[in-house]
Parts: structure tokens; sequence; C-alpha cells
């Protein structure tokens, strides 16, 4: 049996499920936050929920770094496109709408937007054409930072600049402490931001908020063994920070990467969909390296934009106050074919996973 | 967005590597974030590899399951 199969074998999952429903609480509710889009694939893929006691409730945080990045920002790219800049971008993000368009949108009406699998693709890009300006969208968690950081780093042509919207994890983790009625008990903490930051960010949560927090994997067994350990550490009164992604998740995270992005960005505040500003969630780049920044090279000021189309309940999705199926628009009106809000555009959105996976028209869906 | 696929690295120049995704899935990735070398399993995230994946810990992490599993489950409930 090869590895991959191993990390999915349906004894050791019907196993571990049975060892949750043993340890965990009899009636008390127990609601456990993650904070990435790949785990509400796993999950919702996985049907992960439905072989959890009915009093274990596993809610999506705002892991979506598409979803999460503002209408003022996406503006700001078509914006830039409007000045004759050729914007390439993930395409991820190329359908999300801005305040009245998306890039998508933009490209339609002529202008140049282009999709891109990397940045490194987005510097091969402006070096074939030196005569033409280009901006890249960098958006992502730190996952994604580190890439723009190295290339920047590497000093890219200079027809090439950057428009940042990279956003930090546990800024967000805490602001979701921070809304009193969600009342989340533990966190299961996003592993591949976590490949590169390490678990010292993390510590707080135990620490300070006395909350479990479980860094897991993405495969089904890593979600249930994450949340058994979840479980042990509520069952024994302890709030502690553990690795269940070992094979990918080190103590102290990628150095390497860490330090490119401290040498090239500066936390800044910044703004998240919906949410408003967050203290300290966002990387700006660093003085030194201002030549690169497309707002200030091409003079593009956009102040704020329309986060929520009418009736769009994205902002109540991310942070896990509703679930997609409690927002009036979902599978009405917005649709993966004719999306109205973010979190049914990105792959990776809450919204766009539970209506790719399940039937909501099934009588077993209540 | 913060996807990330494993992948084997079969030959490796400066910083750029080309690596297997499996069924002969090949591809260029920066390696430029890792220390790692031809053979080794990386985790790529759009386009750049972003972590070395420890072989001995991920079979280490299928022990411990196992091991977790049924120590516990002989204990009395």
């Amino acid at each position: 049996m090869n590895k991959k199969l191993r990390f999915r074998d349906p004894e050791l999952a019907k196993r571990i499920v049975e060892k949750i429903h043993d340890i965990a609480p009899k009636r008390d509710l127990v609601k456990i936050c993650h904070v990435c889009g790949t785990h509400e694939w796993t999950i919702t893929h996985f049907g992960i929920r439905s072989l959890l006691p009915k009093n274990v409730e596993v809610i999506a945080g705002p892991g979506c770094p598409v979803c999460v990045t503002p209408a003022s920002e996406i503006d700001s790219a078509i914006e830039l496109a409007k000045k004759d800049v050729t914007v390439t971008c993930f395409g991820d993000v190329f359908r999300v709408p801005g305040s009245k368009n998306s890039l998508l949108d933009a490209k339609a009406e002529g202008f140049e937007v282009h999709v891109v699998y990397s940045v490194s693709d987005a510097v091969k890009i402006a070096k074939q054409k030196p005569t033409k300006k280009f901006a890249f969208f960098a958006i992502g968690f730190e996952t994604t930072a580190p890439s723009t950081a190295a290339e920047i780093f590497h000093k890219p042509p200079e027809n090439l600049s950057f428009l940042i919207s990279h956003r930090l994890i546990p800024p967000a983790m805490e602001l979701l402490l921070g809304i009193g009625d969600l009342q989340i008990d533990a966190f299961i903490a996003p592993g591949h931001v976590s490949t590169i930051i390490g678990l010292k960010p993390y510590e707080i949560f135990p620490k300070a908020y006395r909350m479990p927090t479980v860094i897991a994997g993405f495969e089904p067994l890593d979600v249930l063994f994450a949340i058994y350990m979840i479980l042990k550490q509520i069952r024994e009164g302890k709030a502690s920070l553990e690795n269940e992604y070992v094979r990918a998740v080190s103590w102290e995270g990628n150095i390497k990467a860490q330090e490119l992005m401290h040498r090239i960005f500066e936390i800044a505040d910044g703004e998240w969909r919906g949410l408003g500003k967050l203290p300290s969630s966002a990387f700006k780049l660093k003085e030194e390296y201002d030549d690169y920044d497309a707002l200030e090279k091409f003079n593009v000021k956009v102040k704020s934009g329309r986060d929520l189309p009418p009736g769009c309940q994205c902002h109540l999705v991310m942070i896990g106050k509703i679930r997609p199926t409690e927002c009036p628009l979902y599978m009405k009106a917005c649709t993966p074919q004719k999306p109205v809000g973010a979190c049914m555009v990105s792959l990776e959105g809450t919204c766009r996973i539970w209506a790719k996976t399940i039937n909501t028209n099934s009588s077993l869906i209540k | 967005m913060c996807l990330a696929i494993p992948a084997k690295i079969v030959s490796l120049e400066d910083d750029i590597a080309k690596v297997d995704f499996g069924e002969e899935v090949l591809r260029e990735v920066n390696v430029a974030l890792v220390d790692a070398k031809v053979g080794d399993y990386v985790l790529v995230h759009a386009g750049y590899a972003i972590q070395v994946l420890d072989e001995k810990e991920a079979l280490e992490t299928i022990r411990l399951w196992n091991e977790i599993l049924g120590t516990e489950a002989e204990k009395p409930a």
C-alpha cells in the first residue's frame, strides 16, 4: 500500500472515529475552528463532519486568501490595467469581484490581464517584453509571500512592479477570538502556512486564550487525528500547542523563507474583505523596495471599495458564523457558474467547496 | 491558494529543479527557499518548493497513529 493510501486508510479512519466518539464530551458543545480552504476541502469532500458526534462542530474561519482580498485591492489592480499596465495574477483571483467588476471583466473590456501559475512566470513574461509595463498582483498568506519576496530579492526587471496584498493568518485567528458569540473552543492551525512560520506564532492561543491548537496536514486522517488530539486535550483540561503534521512542519518553520519575507516586507495593518482593518495583519514593501510598488509607481489611489454585493453574506461565512446554506443567495442567485460573492468564486472558498461537493437538495442535509 | 502538492526532485540546476508530481507529470519549480537534493520529496506551492518532506516522520506518523489506537483500545473504557 503506498503512503498516500495509508494516509487515507478507511480502517484507521473507522477506528479513530470510534476513539473520537469515546472521548468527546457527552453533551457540551465543542466548536473547533480551522482557518484553511484546503482543510475545508478535505473536511467537506470526505464528509468528516458527518462522522463526528453531534455536539462536535467544525467551522471554517478566514482561510481563503482570495476571499479575504478586499474589493479595494481588486479595484486597484483594475485601475492599473486601465493605466496601460499588464496585470499578471493567479487564476484564483481572476474572477473575484471588486466593487463593480472583476479582473476577468476588465480583460473582457480589452485591458491586459494575464493569469500566471507562479510569480516566477510573471518575472519571465516581464523579461520577454521589456518595453511593456507589468504589475504582479501578489495575493496569498504566509505560504505564498516568500515566493514574492524571493523574486523581489533577486531584483526583477524594472518594467515589473508589484501590488502587494499578502495577509497573515495568526492575526485573523486572534480576530475570531474577539467575536464573543462565536465561542470557539479550539483551533486546527493551517499546515502549509505553518511549514513557513513554524509553531511559535501560535503559542499565544494556548497561553493567552487557553485554546487547544493543533497544526494539521490535509489528508482525511490528518484532520481526524487533529480533532482527536484536540478532544483529548479538552478531556484532560489542557490547552497546548501540538503538531500533527510533523512530516512537513517543524517548530522553527522555514527559516530561509522567513528571513526573505522580513528582508523585503514590513508588517502593516490590512483590510480584509467584509471584516474591516485588522492590525498587523498584512505585508507591505519596505521603503528601500518602493521602486517595485505598483500603486506608487502608477499613482493608483483607491480609497475604499464595496466588499459585499447586496444580500451577500461572505463576511459571515468567512468567520464561520453562518454556514453557506444559511446565506439567502447560496445556490439561488449565487452559484459556481455565476458567483456573486468571493466565497463562491475561489476554489478554496467555503461556499464553492460546499456547492461543488454537497447536494443540498438531498433530504439528508438539514 | 495554500494548496501544496508533494513532488520528487529528479534533477537540479542552481535554484531550478525538475520535479515529478507522479505518473511522470514533470515541471520546473524554484527551490531557492529550501535545502533540497535530487531524490527529496518537496511540497510545491505556486511554483516554489516551500518545504522538504520528511519521509521518516511520515512513516513515524502512521506508526504513532496505530500505536495510539492500539494501546488505547486495550484500556477499559
